[in-house]
């Protein structure tokens, strides 16, 4: 298909250019935007989890006295890994925006040590579906923060601009 | 962290305290950003989790805010946030203002609105639990 096929909606665009499966999904977001800027990356997935990570940046510190994260880096990392765990789930791509998300944050994150979330999508509805994730610095049994969500599927036409 | 101070990642993504924004009705200093490449999510709009930082942010120094007011020079840590997001963030101005509901001896609760050019319609809002313990000795 050609870049400029004037039949693709905005989100069929966005949805050709995602590709097929979880990996490039990832590649995709992560390429543009926010998730560009914190710089996540695709880890690994299963039949219903996706892993992403982003290393520790200076610019990304909530307290210099410390060097231990924002929790804001984190919070966009478990909202981009349960986002992505629905489509890892379903295997299609599908518009969706966040209705929900609660975070406790567990521990402080170590500094310099990159975070890696494992999300998964344990049901899916007709209109929503139900997520949950982790956030970890290397070990998942002593996480640092730990996430539910609820996405909503909405149509395509108001998903982007 | 002082309310009138803001960290790397607030300050990499553009967050400033809003010139006029000081609350002074028992509400927080309002924190403001513009849409920037670097905060956006799907085409067109902000990420979910730069909305989640604005609130945070905007909780953080209406507690530390309310702290100074009180004259208690305590440690904060973030315990757990709660958002719901109700409304798509455009590509405009995001403003995010926190009230300090109750800010006991150990646990203080925020609550947190975000919104765009009309505050009547808020594009996210949220609650925040903060452990406060005191500072330990250098």
């Amino acid at each position: 298909m050609e870049e400029t096929d004037p039949n693709l909606s905005p989100a069929e665009r966005f949805a050709r250019d995602a590709g097929l499966n979880p990996r490039d999904w990832s590649r995709h977001m992560n390429a543009h935007g926010h998730s560009s800027f914190i710089g996540m990356r695709y880890r690994d997935h299963g039949d219903m989890w996706i892993e992403l990570e982003f290393d520790w940046r200076d610019d990304l510190v909530g307290d210099p006295e410390t060097g231990v994260l924002a929790s804001g880096p984190i919070i966009s990392l478990l909202d981009n890994a349960t986002s992505m765990s629905v489509w890892t789930r379903t295997g299609v791509f599908s518009p969706q925006v966040t209705l929900d998300l609660r975070i406790d944050y567990t521990r402080a994150a170590t500094p310099r040590r990159p975070i890696i979330a494992r999300a998964e999508c344990y049901q899916v509805r007709s209109s929503m579906a139900f997520v949950r994730g982790i956030a970890h610095d290397g070990d998942i049994a002593d996480p640092v923060a730990h996430a539910a969500g609820i996405f909503m599927l909405v149509g395509a036409q108001e998903w982007v601009k | 962290m002082k309310s009138t101070e803001l960290p790397p990642y607030a300050r990499a993504l553009g967050m400033e305290f809003a010139p006029d924004g000081d609350g002074g009705d028992g509400a927080g200093p309002v924190i403001a950003m513009d849409f920037i490449p670097q905060a956006m999510g799907r085409p067109g709009f902000f990420h979910g989790g730069v909305i989640g930082g604005v609130l945070e942010m905007a909780g953080f120094v209406a507690l530390e805010a309310e702290l100074e007011r009180r004259g208690m020079d305590v440690r904060i840590k973030p315990i757990n946030i709660s958002t719901e997001y109700l409304r798509g963030g455009r590509p405009e101005r995001l403003y995010a203002r926190g009230e300090v509901v109750r800010a006991g001896r150990r646990v203080a609760n925020v609550r947190i609105e975000a919104w765009q050019s009309d505050q009547e319609r808020p594009v996210a809002s949220c609650w925040m639990n903060f452990q406060l313990s005191p500072r330990k000795d250098p």
